[in-house]
């Protein structure tokens, strides 16, 4: 049985690993902004077999909060094997160019304040000895798109942060594992028209869930991301700039 | 071509103005100028789960288990857990779903909104008369809990309510006890109604399931002739492999329909004489869900869609009235080889307009040739109307509103408890005029 911390555990993504490790057995801790429908979801996971399940409210903003709640999960769970960080927002572009409060807001939470969750769980694991630190970045990480410049610079230093963590951490035996989804039907992009590159949460949360079994380091999901970003990163600048999407 | 919020039929096809993903159980209904109807899995046939023009409110968001209670067999899910997702958790602990229909991927709301019937309705009823209760949230923002106790009135109008009293966010259902995933099935050939009525009666008692595949296309002294399937759960020590998702899909909707036509009477003969196995075990799935193995088979119809007629006889009338059906059907020559023949037990349902009842029921489908179709089904329908019986509204898509009122007869009843701001392009349909859809 594994003891499993979810932040932004009502993403959808997150919603779906955490169902694919109740079924295993193992013992959940959610921490999210909406209590009722963490409570929906803690009931469910508990009807699919979760050894345990508590919640608490958290909003990763709320950076004095931060070290609080993961010291609740880790006494309440006696300690943490995965801290899965899902949360995120994608903003509107045309709102973060006009408006820095937008912008900043936006940043706080797919940057800074992931980094700070981040900066906190690397030490418990640290002292802990042992443990994953899996947090979901985005293929728009790879490269600042003007469609989403706010987004993807917050996942671009979350995810250089992860680099750095895995060099620290790997020696002691702490995975650290960047997921990098492309296009994921969830509310957070109920907005787009959906086509064949669409991934479903239950995809992408099976790939994260096995990923993190077999101690990977970066994943792509669907893995054809990788491919199609290598070109995309390898775009010269006089290329890329003129390009539109 | 975008299929999310059409019929299983694929035809007609009615597009909402607005389809809205439902993914919170507690939060408000979306306000909109346009009427509201749930959509589940969107397996019924015809326009019962279409709002042409309207809103839909897709209900596979509400996915979550409530409460699962491995003693006493009581399960509490919300109204989009779809029967698969059920089966998955409850089967390894030795429960089962009271009554299934044909396919597992229906939602718990579909199910209940349609008070749907299995093989093994002569012993179990419907699935209404599991349920125990269910929240029903209505368009004034009201949450009700309707239960055989509480809101009464709502929960019998609920049942078998085509998704006009509100939407179910989340029911309870008792389940059946089942001593593993196997099922011990046999299957015997018969020659004509008569033997099928025989064994019917003869597997009442020591058959929990069972149904009849029927040569629909077979004249003359071969006319009624089948093959009549039966079976019980059994203990069986052999592991059975969880639920397999389907093996095969149906790709792309080819431009011709691809059953039905020419091969239609040639495949029925052959499937007819088909050699059958001797009774033996298998897992429950292939046997109770045989279609579910093929992924999105409808679109082998072709662009047109295909109709379905479902009908129930009551027994005073049962063995003349399903002889005419097939009678028609064959010598129009379009039926195709899924027709199915099964008699129904006399376990009443709570639902006010409940399809299920006690008789025999014959269902079968038609690719879509439009006007020869459409009037073929509507001489079906006159024999159904002569012998007493009804058209299953799931499965429909033209029948007239006369009929479905002649059918329906507690309809009035069921129009006063009807939430004022729910319809579907099936309700104006078969509450305006007489005719056929427009
Ligand atoms: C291959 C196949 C085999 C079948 N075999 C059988 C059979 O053996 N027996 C049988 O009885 N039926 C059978 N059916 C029909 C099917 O069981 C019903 O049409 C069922 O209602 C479909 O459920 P759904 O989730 O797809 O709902 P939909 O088709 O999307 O909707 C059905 C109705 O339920 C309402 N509804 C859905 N969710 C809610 C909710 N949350 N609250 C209120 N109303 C709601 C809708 O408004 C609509 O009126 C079969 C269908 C197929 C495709
Ligand atoms: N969907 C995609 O295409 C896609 C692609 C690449 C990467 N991703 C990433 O995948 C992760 C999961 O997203 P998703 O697709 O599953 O979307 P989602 O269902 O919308 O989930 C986002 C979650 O983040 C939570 N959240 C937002 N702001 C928060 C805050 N300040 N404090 C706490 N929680 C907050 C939201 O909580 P509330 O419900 O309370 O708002 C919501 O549960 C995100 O990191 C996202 O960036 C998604």
């Amino acid at each position: 049985m594994k003891k499993i911390l979810v932040i932004g555990a009502t993403s959808a993504i997150a919603e779906s690993c955490a169902r694919l490790w109740a079924q295993r057995g193992d013992a959940l801790y959610l921490l999210g902004r909406d209590k009722a429908r963490l409570r929906a979801i803690a009931d469910d996971l508990r009807a699919r077999g979760a050894a345990e399940v508590a919640m608490a409210t958290l909003d990763v903003r709320d950076r004095p909060s931060h070290v609080s709640a993961i010291e609740q999960a880790r006494t309440a769970m006696a300690g943490v094997d995965i801290a899965l960080l899902a949360h995120g927002t994608l903003p509107d572009p045309g709102e973060c160019d006009r408006d820095l409060a937008t912008a900043m807001d936006a940043f706080d939470t797919n940057g800074t304040g992931t980094i700070a969750l981040m900066h906190r769980l690397a030490a418990l694991l640290e002292l802990q000895g042992s443990g994953h630190l899996a947090v979901i970045g985005s293929v728009a990480g790879d490269r600042g798109r003007a469609s989403n410049a706010i987004y993807g610079a917050a996942k671009a230093a979350v995810e250089t942060y992860a680099s750095a963590l895995r060099q620290r951490l790997g020696r002691r035996g702490i995975q650290v594992l960047t997921i990098k989804p492309g296009f994921v039907d969830t509310p957070m992009t109920a907005r787009f028209r959906k086509s064949a590159l669409w991934a479903s949460p239950s995809r992408v949360a099976a790939s994260i869930v096995r990923a993190i079994d077999r101690d990977r380091a970066v994943i792509y999901v669907p893995w054809f991301w990788r491919p199609v970003m290598a070109i995309i990163r390898a775009l010269p600048e006089f290329v890329f700039r003129r390009m539109k999407f | 071509m975008n299929d999310t919020g059409i019929g299983w039929g694929r035809h007609p096809r009615l597009p909402p103005a607005r389809q809205v993903v439902l993914r919170d159980r507690n939060a408000a209904l979306p306000q909109t100028s346009t009427t509201l109807l749930p959509h589940g899995l969107g397996r019924s046939y015809g326009d019962s789960c279409q709002n042409g023009d309207g809103t839909l409110l897709l209900t596979r968001g509400l996915d979550r288990f409530i409460h699962f209670d491995r003693e006493a067999g009581v399960l509490a899910c919300e109204a989009g857990v779809s029967l698969d997702e059920i089966l998955r958790l409850v089967v390894p602990h030795g429960w089962f779903l009271p009554a299934v229909p044909g396919t597992r991927f229906v939602t718990v709301g579909g199910a209940i909104a349609n008070d749907v019937h299995g093989k093994n309705h002569h012993r179990a009823g419907s699935f209404g008369r599991h349920v125990r209760r269910f929240e029903l949230l209505r368009s004034d923002g009201r949450r009700l809990v309707c239960s055989p106790e509480e809101n009464t009135g709502l929960f019998e109008a609920t049942i078998g309510g085509l998704g006009l009293t509100g939407l179910m966010t989340w029911a309870e259902i008792r389940l059946a006890p089942i001593p593993g995933p196997w099922m011990q099935v046999e299957h015997v050939r018969f020659a004509g109604l008569d033997e099928f009525f025989a064994l019917s009666e003869a597997s009442a008692n020591s058959h929990e399931h069972s149904v009849a595949w029927i040569d629909c296309l077979a004249r003359g002294n071969k006319a009624g002739r089948g093959i009549f399937s039966r079976a019980n759960f059994v203990a069986d020590s052999r592991p059975a492999r969880q639920l397999a998702p389907p093996r095969l899909a149906v790709p792309f909707t080819p431009p011709v329909p691809m059953i039905g036509g020419l091969g239609a009477r040639f495949f029925n003969g052959a499937w007819y004489r088909r050699p059958l196995r001797r009774p033996r075990r298998q897992p429950y799935a292939p046997f109770l869900f045989p279609l579910d193995g093929i992924a999105e088979w409808n679109r082998l119809y072709g662009p047109r869609g295909f109709l379905q007629h479902q009908c129930v006889i009551p027994p005073e009338s049962e063995r003349d009235a399903v002889q005419e059906l097939l009678h028609a059907v064959a010598s129009a020559g379009s039926g195709s080889f899924l027709a199915v023949l099964k008699r129904f037990g006399d376990l009443p349902s709570p639902g006010l307009l409940s399809f299920a009842r006690p008789g025999t029921t014959l269902a079968l489908d038609f690719p879509n040739r439009g006007d020869a179709t459409l009037s073929l089904l509507d001489r079906l329908d006159g024999v159904v109307a002569a012998a007493g019986g009804a058209v299953y509204p799931a499965k429909d898509a033209r029948m007239s509103g006369r009929h479905f009122r002649q059918f329906f007869p507690r309809w009035p009843a069921f129009d006063q408890l009807r939430d004022p701001a729910f319809s579907s392009s099936f309700w104006r349909r078969v509450m305006t005029g007489s005719g056929r859809m427009q």
